[in-house]
């Protein structure tokens, strides 16, 4: 009987993606998110190919207007606005990509640790999480960010530790919780190892909270991005990025308006997308939710 | 009450130390040295160099140089600005009336937008006024705010002509008519979250039993939705106004930078941009200070408001 109870599959109905992806796509919002999303995706992917001119190519058409040579016009140094806005994308997604899987995982791990051992683990973890968790994440970011410089690196390294602290309270929650239930009880009655407690009980509960942060996470990471690069403390010229581009165009407002115009709108599409997809995620995996 | 008030605020202590440390060595992790790079580039004077480390007490151990800065802090000390050689807590204490007259206008904008749609937006449920207060949250919620302060900029200053769009005012001084579009850049994005909280608040409020008492005496629904929905929706909201405080000092230092607003947002930017490290450590320290205390008010006020706390549980 307990030997049944161990190996039977974890309560959660592994439910297949194709079933969660139809869930998503019956739903208009959510369809219209994962349609923004894979649009994007693709743009950043194929930016090379799909963008009509070098990003960091100058000319002397300065400020041009849409139309024309430049399809969606061009900045203060002549370079086209629809090929920056494409690389920006990139530059964008793969930032945000980078830092909320590092800091996904940073904090899965750091919650599994502090929810499912306990302890002095779950006395140091949490109190240093509430910390981080205590600083504003712009103000944190800033911190970090000020302390090393500027750039690429740098910026990474400062938002995925903004992002440890909600991924290791969730799972820390779900840790807790699952890990007092009478079947992970009986697993470790007959001996089942830590290891295999975790992958196939404690973790398998915790995925639909962890995507749903996962979603949401991206959409706030692409925002703080680009805040830190408008500060000028983000990603470097000469490579393009919304927040960036948002700066330089300001300074130029009184004589175009598109230079502030299209990475504003791509930054506020992308985050949508995300924060669509988020929404309808959280439904889908928890019903209770629905319509809030 | 009393009691709860006492264990949270004792709560708060390792969370400032926790704050203080994390301040005190972000800075030290600077790659290279503090001094390299305020000598620029005049380093490479061996004597100017150690005057200069002696100077700012960075020749001490470590742990000495964190117990002296700690030290100073318990003070009120903050350090001096390496650039205007002022001490920081006066500077911050000259900019802050600026940064907290914004976040507080904010909060009002805010509230005056997100409370009444939050509640109509229930009240409502699924009809069209629902489904555009909630598509614009949601835009709201994506759209970053400094960008939401560039198109009002471009809109109200430059085409229309309307509204100042730098500064807060001639000669240091703070005009409403400098304030209105920070105010509302800063505000629009709270009101995007505070609006959602509300509507949330208010359907699960509405679903309560006490609800059908309260229509089946025979109130009317306005005095239904007024009194006992709105009073008890907003005990949560008021979370969300603890949490968003966060938003709000953060959202001040990017929105003061794109209206040049003389508060802690743009010092802290040009602290960064010339390496005044006493002012960023400072400010920041000061802003996360802030920050803790406000929830620590907002929780208390959440006790109060909310008898069921009040007990002790």
């Amino acid at each position: 009987m307990v030997t049944d109870l161990a190996s039977a599959p974890p309560p959660v109905a592994r439910r297949g993606g194709g079933n969660l992806l139809r869930a998503i796509l019956r739903d208009r919002i959510g369809a219209a998110g994962l349609v923004i999303v894979a649009v994007m995706t693709l743009a950043a992917v194929f930016a090379p190919l799909l963008a009509p001119y070098d990003p960091t190519a100058m000319s002397a058409q300065r400020l041009a207007g849409p139309g024309g040579t430049f399809p969606l016009g061009a900045d203060e140094a002549g370079r086209d606005l629809l090929s920056r806005a494409l690389y920006g994308a990139r530059t964008s997604l793969t930032v945000s990509l980078i830092v909320v899987t590092c800091a996904g995982v940073i904090g899965v791990a750091l919650g599994l640790l502090a929810g499912y051992y306990r302890g002095v683990l779950d006395g140091v973890i949490t109190p240093a999480m509430d910390v981080i968790f205590s600083f504003p994440t712009l103000l944190l970011a800033l911190a970090v960010v000020a302390a090393r410089g500027p750039g690429t690196e740098n910026l990474i390294m400062a938002l995925v530790i903004v992002f440890i602290p909600s991924f290791a309270r969730i799972v820390r929650g779900t840790a807790l919780s699952v890990s007092k239930e009478p079947y992970v009880e009986s697993a470790q009655a007959v001996g089942l190892s830590n290891t295999r407690i975790i992958t196939r009980y404690v973790l398998p509960n915790s995925v639909a909270p962890i995507a749903v942060q996962f979603t949401t996470s991206l959409a706030y990471a692409i925002l703080i991005e680009a805040s830190l690069g408008y500060l000028g403390l983000g990603v470097q010229p000469p490579q393009p990025s919304w927040g960036s581009m948002l700066s330089s165009g300001k300074s130029f407002m009184e004589l175009s308006a598109w230079p502030s115009v299209v990475p504003g709108v791509c930054i506020m599409i992308t985050v949508l997308g995300f924060n669509l997809l988020g929404d309808t995620l959280r439904d889908a995996l928890d019903p209770r939710l629905r319509g809030r | 009450m009393l009691r709860i008030a006492l264990i949270r605020l004792a709560s708060v202590v390792p969370v400032l130390f926790g704050i203080s440390v994390i301040s005190f060595f972000v800075i030290r992790m600077i790659p290279g040295d503090v001094i390299s790079s305020i000598m620029g580039q005049d380093f490479g004077d061996p004597q100017v160099e150690a005057a200069m480390r002696r100077y700012f007490g960075l020749d001490m151990p470590i742990h000495e140089q964190f117990l002296n800065w700690f030290g100073g802090l318990l003070q009120g000390d903050l350090g001096t600005s390496m650039r205007t050689s002022r001490p920081v807590l006066a500077e911050i204490a000259e900019r802050f009336p600026a940064t907290l007259l914004l976040a507080v206008s904010a909060l009002v904008v805010s509230v005056v937008i997100s409370i009444p749609f939050g509640v109509l937006s229930a009240t409502r449920r699924n009809g069209f006024l629902d489904a555009a207060s909630r598509l614009v949250s949601l835009i709201g919620l994506s759209l970053p705010n400094f960008w939401l302060g560039i198109l009002l900029v471009y809109v109200f200053s430059v085409t229309l002509g309307w509204l100042p769009s730098q500064g807060s005012g001639p000669g240091g001084t703070i005009g409403l008519a400098y304030l209105v579009l920070p105010a509302v850049t800063l505000g629009a994005s709270l009101a995007a979250i505070s609006m959602r909280m509300t509507r949330s608040s208010m359907l699960e409020v509405l679903n309560q039993d006490y609800m059908r008492t309260a229509r089946a005496k025979g109130l009317s629904e306005r005095v239904v939705v007024a009194r006992h929905a709105l009073r008890n929706s907003l005990i949560p909201v008021v979370t969300v106004w603890g949490i968003q405080a966060g938003a709000l000092l953060g959202g001040t230092v990017v929105v003061e930078q794109v209206f040049s607003w003389p508060g802690l947002g743009t010092m802290v930017i040009r602290g960064i941009s010339q390496r005044d490290y006493p002012v960023v450590q400072g400010t920041l320290l000061f802003l996360a200070l802030f920050y803790v205390v406000v929830n620590l008010f907002v929780d208390l006020v959440y006790v109060y408001l909310d008898p069921r706390l009040r007990s002790g549980h």
